[in-house]
């Protein structure tokens, strides 16, 4: 393929790794919505030309958005959208997440992993596109459908597998499970089960990077915090709570929407009386965008966008990424009332084929680099099953750890005697 | 008392995998089994039936025939105005269910578990449990809360609590657990057709159980009383009180102790609140020793609140202290090997029992 009529392709389909089928036409009770051609939906563009002229904070912001996405586009017609490096790392970080996830459904049902078990299939492009563009200390808060964000954030897969099935060795030490995933190190806050539960959670630690700038005075620190929730949370009233309190006290988070379509067996359609879910954070003040969740590059640049205007303290966005789960809600699930039409037609829109497809075609890898990877995640995956099978269980005594973190409970220091007669901790900045 | 022991691999396995086969022998000769599943979902269709005020509110209780099946065929046949697939919005629904119960109509909520319901809590207690009382008796709540209650298995920490003590402890609310099917049938009837709001506490591993019944059982007029406790085996050695899962196995620690000369009488609570106080207290003066056993946090437990009862009626009665056993004082973990050893197992009531004898726990 010469660059002539590479720079051609590009130029005419600037975001696009998809065939420009409108997602729309499979999805009879949803008003049809016209084709991206560039990032988010073309009806919030359509507003933007009615309201240049009207910039209000509302419309405003949204405008923003997009033109600058516009001059983007027109400034780098001849370059692609990654690196090569770039390229390979998101399709290691999508394989790593579909491998991972596939082998969970194999140990689930040889009896290996129990209870409740929450895949990802077909939604790493959002995971992959959002989370790989964050630094360390950004911290991630997601729902029980969380494998795959731990993943991304750079939990070992070993530690994710270890803490399925239930051993010492695991991320959280046998103790948590499939749902509640955290670490410390990666600020990966959770692993919540409770739909909603986590978007508080995560306007906290916006809340607290921007302490931490205004109040204890760390200059810094720009530290951006995502919340990833499906689209039944979006009817929760909790959701609505923190989109207020973010945009009020304009918080450095990035609200990313997985609409799934489907809350296990409840369908967004049946559940919402406004099924467009981007169109909520205007109300609340912040943008809000619609992306196509099945194309990780697409996602990727939302994402920069949105997690730039955190970092620079323009606040928060809400980001509705349109996504499948491959597999039912659960491994327990028996997915029965999704039209099977519906799941092959998202099939047919793999983000890891299509980004596939986009690297090969654009030469940034060949088969041989992408069969290495895939290789090299098998084995990763093999690995992490042999480690988490010959790690030991959580011996009897860890049962009553950790309830407390004060070591007694009582309010008793390491020293053995109780805290409130240290005069060291009682004394503070209180004049007495 | 904390009973924590490890269970034997494989009874705990079996117990996961499939559901047990009662051995009760109290009943009367009773030709039909019925799973509590069955039970319940008869009860509300007979309740659906006789009464057109009567709907059920839930995630996923329509289209996906319940998310433990309970509500299964209901859609089809009462249609989507009587059973409402709700977003996911607990605290919406409920509250929305508690102002319908206000004028008049009786919902049935559907908790898809009862640890979700700790996001409505406000409705129920505040819109629902006292306003029969902060309105001098003009507005009546008649609306019942259902859902699995309680440690499922390998659910984690967010998903295994056990809310009885919680509500319990709430006046204005009647907060039942079932054991049996026949349980699970008249006391949710009983609920149903009740003009206060009742949070009805069911199990999710009972689901599957199956429990014979009796024709009187399975007619459509069938309830139970409210606040009365069922003596499910007779004895006179040591009292040995529990409710929902939990009554399994005292029945079953029942068995072992006859084999070693204890005969125990078990009771099924029924009805948390109103608590049997007048049935624990009469078995407690017959065989002077007790046993509480739950599978929720000890503290503050309905354990507790039993053995005050005891302490203030029939303390001179008591030959040994009161015994009570309970899960683990720690958030439920996921790990196999330590969520067996943070529910009480039937040894952990077997050693209890033997301890008020002053026998050998050996």
């Amino acid at each position: 393929m010469n660059s002539a009529s590479c720079a051609a392709k590009i130029s005419t389909q600037p975001f696009s790794l998809n065939p420009t089928s409108p997602a729309s036409h499979d999805r009879p009770l949803v008003s049809p919505k016209p084709t991206s051609l560039f990032l988010g939906s073309t009806r919030k563009l359509r507003l933007s030309s009615s309201s240049k002229l009207n910039l209000h904070r509302r419309s405003g912001t949204v405008v923003a958005v997009s033109d600058v996405v516009k001059q983007k586009k027109s400034k780098s017609t001849h370059s692609l959208l990654i690196t090569k490096e770039e390229g390979l790392e998101l399709y290691e970080d999508m394989i790593l997440g579909r491998a991972f996830e596939d082998m969970c459904a194999q140990m689930y049902y040889r009896g290996k992993m129990f209870g409740f078990v929450h895949l990802y299939n077909g939604q790493e492009a959002v995971s992959t596109g959002f989370i790989k563009l964050l630094k360390q200390q950004d911290s991630v808060v997601s729902t029980y459908r969380d494998h795959v964000h731990a993943l991304s954030k750079g939990v070992p897969a070993r530690a994710v597998m270890s803490e399925l099935f239930g051993k010492t060795t695991g991320c959280c030490r046998g103790q948590g499970g499939s749902m509640h995933m955290f670490s410390r190190e990666h600020n990966l806050l959770g692993g919540f089960a409770f739909i909603g539960e986590g978007i508080p959670v995560a306007t906290g630690a916006a809340f607290t990077s921007k302490y931490k700038r205004e109040v204890l005075k760390e200059a810094d620190c720009d530290h951006v915090t995502l919340a990833f929730f499906g689209d039944g949370t979006c009817n929760n009233g909790q959701f609505f709570e923190c989109l207020n309190m973010a945009a009020l006290w304009k918080l450095p988070i990035v609200f990313v929407v997985e609409n799934n379509l489907w809350a296990i067996g409840m369908s967004h359609l049946r559940a919402t009386s406004d099924p467009q879910i981007y169109k909520k954070g205007p109300a609340f003040g912040m943008p809000g965008i619609h992306v196509d969740g099945m194309d990780v590059l697409k996602v990727r640049e939302v994402a920069k966008e949105a997690i730039g205007r955190a970092r620079r303290g323009e606040g928060p966005t809400l980001v509705e990424c349109e996504t499948y789960r491959f597999r039912g809600h659960s491994l327990a699930d028996p997915d029965e009332l999704r039209d099977p039409a519906e799941k092959a037609h998202y099939a047919a829109r793999d983000p890891i084929t299509a980004l596939k497809k986009y690297l090969i075609e654009n030469s940034l890898a060949s088969e041989a680099d992408l069969k290495a990877i895939d290789k090299k995640i098998d084995e990763v995956v093999e690995d992490a099953v042999e480690f988490a099978d010959e790690s030991p269980v959580p011996s009897q005594s860890q049962l009553l750890e950790n309830v407390f973190a004060d070591p007694k409970g009582f309010g008793i220091g390491p020293d053995g005697r109780y805290r409130c007669e240290d005069p060291k901790f009682t004394e503070g900045t209180a004049h007495v | 008392m904390l009973g924590i022991v490890r269970q034997k691999m494989l009874e705990q396995s079996l117990k996961k995998i499939r559901p047990a086969v009662s051995v009760l022998r109290s009943y009367s000769s009773a030709a039909k089994q019925m799973t509590v599943r069955e039970a319940l979902n008869s009860a509300l269709d007979d309740e659906m039936s006789a009464d057109s005020k009567v709907f059920l509110m839930g995630e996923e209780v329509g289209e996906y025939q319940g998310a433990y099946k309970i509500t299964k065929g209901l859609l089809d046949k009462y249609g989507p105005e009587r059973v409402l697939d709700t977003p996911i919005t607990e605290a919406g629904f409920t509250g929305i269910a508690v102002g319908a119960a206000y004028y008049g109509v009786k919902p049935v909520v559907e908790f898809m578990t009862f640890n979700f319901s700790m996001q409505a809590i406000d409705h129920i207690i505040n819109s629902a449990a006292k306003t029969n009382y902060m309105s001098s008796g003009r507005i009546s709540v008649p609306i019942v809360f259902r859902g699995p209650n309680g440690a499922a298995a390998g659910v984690g920490a967010q998903h295994s609590q056990c809310y009885a003590a919680w509500y319990a402890s709430c006046p204005g609310l009647k907060v039942l657990a079932p054991y049996s099917s026949e349980d699970a049938r008249g006391l949710l009837k009983a609920g149903i057709r009740d003009p206060d709001p009742v949070v009805f506490l069911e199990n999710e591993l009972l689901y599957g159980e199956s429990f014979p019944v009796s024709d009187e059982v399975l007619d459509s007029s069938f309830c139970l009383p409210i606040g009365k406790a069922k003596i499910e085996r007779k004895g006179k050695d040591v009292t040995i009180a529990a409710y929902s899962k939990m009554v399994g196995y005292a029945l079953k620690a029942a068995e072992t102790l006859e084999k070693d000369g204890i005969d125990a009488e078990v009771i099924n609570l029924r009805s948390i609140r109103p608590l049997d106080r007048s049935t624990i207290n009469a078995s407690v003066r017959k065989t002077n020793r007790l046993v509480t056993v739950e599978e929720a946090f000890p503290q503050h437990g309905v354990g507790a609140e039993i053995c005050a009862s005891i302490v203030e009626e029939s303390f001179a009665y008591l030959d040994a202290p009161v015994e009570r056993i309970a899960g683990a004082d720690v958030p439920m973990p996921y790990a196999a090997n330590l969520e067996r050893m943070a529910v009480p197992q039937v040894e952990d009531i077997v050693r209890a029992a033997k301890r008020t004898c002053y026998r050998s726990v050996s």
